[in-house]
C-alpha cells in the first residue's frame, strides 16, 4: 500500500484485514455500531426520565429550577467548544501536522477537564443542599417524592454522562501520547472524535431535558 | 460419509497444535480458539443450570414442598433462569459457532476485532464468575424476570450482585454482535455478494443487530434495579412515586428480543443442516434470508405481550398482540421453505440432520402454542402457567439446543479433526427427542389445568403431569451426558476426519480438519451460490 | 424426600368451566388447538414422508434444484397470516368484553399481600382466602395490592389480573355452576407463592343470600364515613375544598387545564398524593394520608365517597380508570365541571344515610372544642 513515507502519521494492517482501506473501513462502522449500542444505552434512562416527567410534571420543573442554569450554559459552550477542537484536531491528523494536531487534542482534554470540573462542583453543590437521593434528602415542598426522582435522574444521566467524558478524555490522553511518540494513526483519530462528537450530542440532549424544564415560566 | 483415508490430516499445523502453552490459550486472539473458550464455559454453566432444573423437577415429583425449603427453590428456579438465558442461552450457538465460523464463512483470516473478542470472553467469564459468588453466597430469589418492587425493596437475595452479573454478561453479547455486524458487512471474500452468504451468515447478522440494540436497554435497565435495591429512590416504587409496570415494559423491551437472539442462530444451523443433509439448495433462500431480518425487526415490537394481564391499557395489549402474530409470520415461512428443500432432496440420516430435523417439529409445536399465547383471550387464562413454561421450553430446548446439538456435530469434524461416533450421535439424538417430549409435554395439560408457575407446592390433581415431566426429565438427562463422553472420546479415540466429510458446500470445508491458524491461505474467490449442491463440480462425501 | 405417589384419579385433563367467560374461551382455544393439531401434523407428516422417499440411496446422488415462486411464497404466508387474522380478531373480542365490566356488576374488592387474599364486600363481609359469589349474576373484582404485585387468578373462569401495588385493576366474570374451584397467586412473589391461594365458592342464590346474611362487618360505606370523620376529611371538604357530594365519576377541571373524571383511582390518588392534580380554583392545601392509612381503609373512604351519590349524567362502566399506575387516564370533553362544583360548594356531604345526626353533631362538638384546624 502508497504510505506517504515522509509524513509521521502512518498505518499497519492488521494480520485479519486484506487491505488497509477494508481496516478503516471496518473500524469506522465498529465506532458507528458501538455508538449505536450508547444511543440505546442512553436513550432506556431518558425514556424513563420523559415518562416520569409527563407524570409530575409541576414537580420537575419546580426540582429543575435547583439545577445552575449558568453552570449548565457555561457546560454546553464549553463542550460544543471541545468539540470544535476535536474536529480541528482530525482535520490536523489528515494534513499530517503532528504539532497542530497535538495541540488541539491537548485543548480538546483541557476543555473536557473544564467541563468535569464545573459538573463536579455542581455535585458537590447538591450535596451541599442536601439533595442527593437517598436518606440524606431534604426538600421543602409538599412534591419531595417527585422531586427526589429528578435529583435521581439528574445524577443517573450526568453521572453516566460523565463517566464517558472521563473514558473519552482517556482516549484522547491515550492519542496525545501517542502523537508525542509519532505512532499516531489518522483514522484512530478520525473515529476516537466520532466517539467525542457523540458524547457532546448526548449532553446537547440532557441539557435541555434537564436544566431547561418550564424555564420559560 | 467415510472415515479419513487422507494420510495424517491432524498431524499438519493447525490451530490446535499451533501453540500449546496456557498462556496461547488465555490470550488468543484466534477466532477458533475463543470459540473453544466459549464452548468449555458455555458447557459447564449449562451443567449447572441442569442442575438446578434437575431440583426442581425432583421437588416437583410431590405435590408437597417437601425437598427444598420455599425459599431454596425460589433461589434455585430464579438460578436456573438466569443461568440458562443470559450464560447460557444467548451466547451459546453464537459465541462457539459463531466465533469459529463467521470468519470462515466469509472467506476471511480472523474477525473483525480479534482482541475484542477475547474480551467478551473474559466478560462472560467475569460475569459468570460473579453469579457463581452469588450462587455460593446465597444466591437470589427474584426469578430471571426481577419484578419490581420484589426484587428493589422486598426480596433479600443477592440481587445487587445479580444485576451487576447480568450487566457485565450483557456487554459481553453486545460486543460479540459488533464484530459479527462489522466482520459480515466489510470483510466478505471477493465474489461473496449478499445474495451468496450462507443463511447462518443471515441468521447471525440478524442475531447481531437484535444483541447489539436490545442489551443495552436490559443494561440500563439493571442499573436502575440496582441503584433502586441500594437506594431505595422509589423509580419502581409506587410508595414514592414510581411505577412497578414501567420495570416490566423495560425489562421486555430486551428480554423479548432476546428471546429471538436465541432461536435465530439455531434457525441459522438448520438451514445448514437441512441443506446439506438434503444435498439441496434451500427452498426459497430469498424469503429465508429476509425473514431472519423481518424477525428481528418485528421482534422489538412485540414486548408487551408478556404484559397482557399486568394493568396495561387494553387498546396496547391489542396492538400487541396483532405484532405478535406478524412476529410469527416470517417464522412459518422458514419451517415451510425448510419442508419443501427436503422434497426430491437426496436426504440421509446422519446425527446432524436428525437434530434439524427434530427442531423443525419441535419449533412448529412451540411457535403455534405461541400463537396461542399471542391470542389475548387465550393468554389471559395460560399467563403464567405451566402452559407458558411448556411454550418456551419447546421453542429453546427443542428448538435452540437442539439446533446447538446439530451444528455441533456437524462442524465437530471441522473443530477438533475427528468424527464422533455416529451410531451413538443417532442414539443421544433420539434419547433427547424422546425425553424432551415426554418432560415437557404434560406441562401444557398442566399448564391449561390451571398450575401456576414457580410453585413449589401444587395441588394434587398436578401430579401425574409432574411426574410425567420429571421421568421425562431424567431422560433428557441421560441424552445431553452421552454427547459430553463421546466427545471427549472422539478427541483421543475419533478418526481422523477430511477437510469435507459431509460433502456440503462452504467455505469452511474448503479448509483442513481442525483449519490452520490463518484459515485461508489466500482470500478464496466465491464464484457460486451458497448451496450450490447440483452443480457438477459439488462437492461429494 | 416421601414417595407417597397416590395421584387423583380420574385424571383431570380439562379445567372446570364455571362461567360463561370459560365456555367462550375454551372455544377458541379449541379451535386453536385443532389447527394447531393439523400444522403439526402436516409437517411432521411431510419431514417423514419425504424423509423416508427421498432417502439417500446413492453416495452420488445429486437432486435437481426446485426453484420456489414467489406464487407458493405467498400462499404459505398470505394463508397462515389470515388464520392468524381470524384468531387476533376473535381473542381480542373476548379479551374487551373480560376488560369492560358491566355496569350493573356487583363489586368485590380484593387486596393481595404477602402471602394472602383479603377480599372485602361491599355490605361488610370479610373473607380471608375465599370468594363467595353468586352463580348467574355479573361480579367484578377490584383488586390491588399492599405490598408487591400478585396476581388473582381463578382458572375454572379463566380470568386472571395482576394486583399492582399504588393502583387498582379489575376484572370480572358469570360463574354458572355451583362448587367449589380454586384461586391461586398466579405472579411470583416471594416465600410463600405456592401457598397463596384459596377456595371461590360459587353458591346458588337463596344460599348466597343466606351467606351474606350471616356474619358480616360494617358495610364498606358505613366504615368509609366513620374515617371520614375521624381523619376530620369534612373541615374542608364542602367548606374551602371542593364537595364530594355527588362527585363520583363526575368530570373534574383541573388547575393546569386537563380535564379528568373522578374514579377511584382519582380518589385514591387525591388521598394519597393530592398534590398531583389540583382542582381548579382550589388552593394546593390537603396533606397526604399515604402511611396513614391502610389499603382497605382507603377502599373504604372511597365507598363512602360513592354512597354520597354521582351526577346524573355518569358515566358507562364502574369507576376504574385505564389503570395506569402514574395517575388517572385524562376523561373525555365534557362540559365545564367548574360550574357543577360550584352549584354544590354550599351542600354539606350529609347525604350518606348511614351517619346518624347524633354521631355528627358529636364529632363537631368535639372539633369544636378541641383543637381548630388550620390549613
Amino acid at each position: 500500500m502508497p504510505e506517504a513515507a515522509a509524513s509521521p502519521i502512518h498505518s499497519r494492517m492488521k494480520h485479519q484485514f486484506e487491505t488497509l482501506a477494508q481496516q478503516h473501513h471496518a473500524d469506522t462502522l465498529g465506532m458507528w455500531v458501538f455508538l449505536g449500542t450508547e444511543v440505546l444505552f442512553f436513550g432506556g434512562l431518558i425514556t424513563a426520565y420523559v415518562l416520569y416527567r409527563t407524570a409530575y410534571s409541576a414537580a420537575f420543573a419546580h426540582a429543575s429550577l435547583t439545577l445552575d442554569i449558568v453552570s449548565g450554559t457555561v457546560m454546553t459552550v464549553v463542550l460544543l467548544g471541545s468539540s470544535l477542537t476535536m474536529a480541528m484536531a482530525v482535520h490536523a491528523a489528515h494534513l499530517g501536522h503532528r504539532k497542530t494536531l497535538a495541540v488541539f487534542l491537548i485543548l480538546t482534554i483541557v476543555l473536557g477537564l473544564a467541563f468535569l470540573g464545573i459538573k463536579g462542583h455542581e455535585y458537590y453543590q447538591k450535596w451541599e443542599d442536601h439533595h442527593i437521593p437517598g436518606p440524606g434528602f431534604v426538600w421543602d415542598g409538599p412534591d419531595a417524592r417527585a422531586a427526589q426522582l429528578f435529583i435521581y435522574f439528574y445524577f443517573a444521566l450526568t453521572g453516566l454522562h460523565a463517566l464517558h467524558m472521563i473514558i473519552g478524555a482517556g482516549i484522547m490522553g491515550v492519542l496525545l501520547l501517542q502523537t508525542a511518540l509519532g505512532r499516531v494513526r489518522t483514522y484512530t483519530v478520525e473515529i476516537s472524535g466520532l466517539y467525542w462528537h457523540f458524547v457532546d450530542i448526548v449532553w446537547i440532549f440532557l441539557f435541555p431535558l434537564l436544566y431547561l424544564v418550564d424555564r420559560h415560566k | 460419509m467415510a472415515a479419513s483415508t487422507e494420510p495424517l490430516v491432524g498431524r499438519t499445523p493447525n490451530y490446535l497444535n499451533a501453540e500449546h502453552s496456557v498462556k496461547s490459550w488465555l490470550l488468543t486472539t484466534d477466532h477458533k480458539r475463543i470459540a473453544l473458550l466459549y464452548l468449555v464455559s458455555i458447557t459447564v454453566m449449562f451443567a449447572l443450570g441442569g442442575i438446578f432444573a434437575m431440583l426442581i423437577r425432583i421437588e416437583l415429583i410431590t405435590p408437597q414442598g417437601d425437598l427444598l425449603s420455599s425459599d431454596s427453590y425460589n433461589r434455585a428456579f430464579s438460578m436456573h433462569g438466569i443461568i440458562m438465558i443470559f450464560f447460557f442461552l444467548v451466547p451459546s450457538i453464537p459465541a462457539t459457532l459463531g466465533n469459529f465460523l463467521v470468519p470462515m464463512m466469509v472467506g476471511a483470516r480472523d474477525l473483525a476485532f480479534p482482541r475484542i473478542n477475547l474480551l467478551s470472553w473474559y466478560l462472560y467469564i467475569a460475569g459468570a464468575a460473579v453469579m457463581l459468588y452469588v450462587m455460593v453466597t446465597g444466591g437470589v430469589d427474584t426469578g430471571w424476570t426481577f419484578y419490581a418492587p420484589f426484587s428493589s425493596l422486598f426480596s433479600n437475595g443477592r440481587v445487587t450482585l445479580t444485576v451487576v452479573a447480568v450487566f457485565i454478561a450483557g456487554f459481553s453479547s453486545i460486543l460479540t454482535g459488533l464484530n459479527f455486524i462489522v466482520t459480515i458487512h466489510t470483510m466478505r471474500a471477493p465474489g461473496m455478494t449478499w445474495g451468496r452468504l450462507p443463511l447462518f451468515l443471515w441468521s447471525h447478522y440478524a442475531t447481531a443487530v437484535i444483541m447489539v440494540l436490545a442489551t443495552p436497554v436490559l443494561a440500563v435497565t439493571m442499573m436502575m434495579l440496582g441503584l433502586e435495591h441500594v437506594f431505595h429512590i422509589g423509580i419502581f416504587d409506587p410508595a414514592l412515586g414510581g411505577d412497578p409496570i414501567l420495570f416490566q415494559h423495560l425489562f421486555w423491551f430486551y428480554s423479548h428480543p432476546a428471546v429471538y437472539i436465541m432461536i435465530l442462530p439455531g434457525m441459522g444451523v438448520v438451514s445448514e443442516l437441512i441443506a446439506c443433509f438434503s444435498r439441496k439448495r434451500i427452498f426459497g433462500y430469498g424469503f429465508v434470508a429476509f425473514a431472519s431480518l423481518a424477525i428481528a425487526i418485528l421482534s422489538f415490537l412485540v414486548w408487551g405481550h408478556h404484559m397482557f394481564v399486568s394493568g396495561q391499557s387494553a387498546y396496547a395489549g391489542m396492538v400487541f398482540s396483532i405484532l405478535s402474530f406478524l412476529v410469527a409470520v416470517p417464522s412459518a415461512i422458514k419451517v415451510f421453505n425448510w419442508t419443501a428443500t427436503m422434497y426430491k432432496g437426496s436426504i440421509s440420516y446422519d446425527t446432524p440432520m436428525l437434530y434439524a430435523l427434530g427442531f423443525i417439529g419441535l419449533f412448529t409445536m412451540g411457535g403455534l402454542t405461541g400463537m396461542m399465547l399471542a391470542t389475548l383471550g387465550i393468554d389471559v387464562h395460560v399467563h403464567d402457567t405451566y402452559f407458558v413454561i411448556a411454550h418456551f421450553h419447546y421453542i429453546m430446548v427443542g428448538g435452540a439446543v437442539m439446533a446447538y446439538m446439530g451444528g455441533l456435530h456437524y462442524w465437530w469434524p471441522k473443530l477438533s479433526g475427528r468424527m464422533y461416533p455416529e451410531i451413538w450421535g443417532r442414539i443421544s439424538a433420539t434419547i433427547i427427542f424422546l425425553g424432551f417430549n415426554l418432560t415437557f409435554f404434560p406441562q401444557f395439560i398442566a399448564g391449561y389445568l390451571g398450575m401456576p408457575r414457580r410453585y413449589h407446592a401444587y395441588s394434587p390433581e398436578f401430579q401425574v403431569y409432574n411426574v410425567l415431566s420429571s421421568a421425562g426429565a431424567s431422560i433428557l438427562a441421560v441424552g445431553y451426558l452421552m454427547p459430553l463422553i463421546y466427545f471427549f472420546w472422539s478427541m483421543r479415540y475419533g478418526p481422523r476426519a477430511p477437510a469435507n466429510p459431509w460433502g456440503a458446500t462452504g467455505l469452511e470445508w474448503k479448509t483442513a480438519s481442525p483449519p490452520p491458524t490463518e484459515n485461508f491461505e489466500q482470500p478464496p474467490i466465491v464464484l457460486e451460490e451458497a448451496y450450490h449442491y447440483s452443480d457438477e463440480e459439488a462437492p461429494i462425501a | 424426600m416421601m414417595w407417597p405417589f397416590t395421584p387423583a384419579f380420574p385424571l383431570q385433563i380439562w379445567p372446570s368451566q364455571a362461567s360463561v367467560g370459560a365456555r367462550e374461551m375454551d372455544a377458541l382455544f379449541l379451535t386453536e388447538l385443532g389447527i394447531s393439531a393439523l400444522m403439526v401434523l402436516l409437517i411432521f407428516g411431510c419431514i417423514f414422508f419425504f424423509a423416508i422417499k427421498y432417502h439417500r440411496r446413492s453416495p452420488n446422488e445429486r437432486p435437481r434444484p426446485i426453484r420456489g415462486g414467489i406464487m407458493l411464497e405467498s400462499a404459505w404466508s398470505g394463508i397462515p397470516l389470515l388464520v392468524f387474522l381470524v384468531f387476533f380478531f376473535w381473542g381480542a373480542k373476548i379479551y374487551f368484553a373480560n376488560a369492560a365490566p358491566p355496569k350493573d356488576a356487583m363489586q368485590i374488592y380484593v387486596i393481595g399481600k404477602q402471602w394472602m387474599w383479603y377480599v372485602q364486600h361491599p355490605a361488610g363481609q370479610r373473607e380471608i382466602d375465599e370468594l363467595h359469589v353468586p352463580a348467574g349474576r355479573d361480579v367484578q373484582l377490584i383488586l390491588t395490592s399492599q405490598d408487591v404485585i400478585h396476581s388473582f387468578f381463578i382458572p375454572a373462569f379463566r380470568i386472571k389480573k395482576d394486583a399492582v401495588p399504588g393502583m387498582y385493576t379489575t376484572e370480572w366474570f358469570r360463574a354458572t355452576t355451583p362448587g367449589s374451584y380454586h384461586l391461586f397467586c398466579a405472579q411470583y412473589c416471594g416465600t410463600s407463592h405456592s401457598h397463596m391461594i384459596g377456595t371461590v365458592y360459587v353458591m346458588k342464590e337463596a344460599d348466597y343470600e343466606q351467606w351474606l346474611a350471616g356474619a358480616r362487618g360494617e358495610p364498606m360505606a358505613v366504615a368509609g364515613g366513620k374515617l371520614y370523620v375521624r381523619y376530620g376529611c369534612d373541615n374542608c371538604h364542602g367548606r374551602i375544598c371542593p364537595t364530594l357530594s355527588r362527585l363520583y365519576m363526575q368530570q373534574v377541571g383541573l388547575a393546569d387545564g386537563r380535564i379528568v373524571r373522578a374514579d377511584d383511582a382519582y380518589m385514591r390518588e387525591s388521598i394519597l398524593d393530592p398534590g398531583a392534580k389540583i382542582v381548579a380554583g382550589y388552593p394546593n392545601l390537603m396533606p397526604s394520608f399515604r402511611g396513614v392509612l391502610s389499603e382497605l381503609e382507603v377502599l373504604e373512604l372511597i365507598a363512602y365517597i360513592r354512597s354520597l351519590g354521582t351526577p346524573a349524567l355518569a358515566g358507562e362502566g364502574a369507576g376504574i380508570g385505564a389503570g395506569q399506575g402514574l395517575g388517572t387516564a385524562a376523561g373525555i370533553a365534557a362540559p365545564d365541571a367548574r360550574e357543577q362544583q360550584g352549584n354544590q360548594n354550599a351542600t354539606p356531604p350529609d347525604a350518606n344515610p348511614h351517619v346518624t345526626q347524633s354521631d355528627r353533631s358529636s364529632e363537631i362538638q368535639k372539633r369544636e372544642g378541641g383543637e381548630v384546624r388550620t390549613q
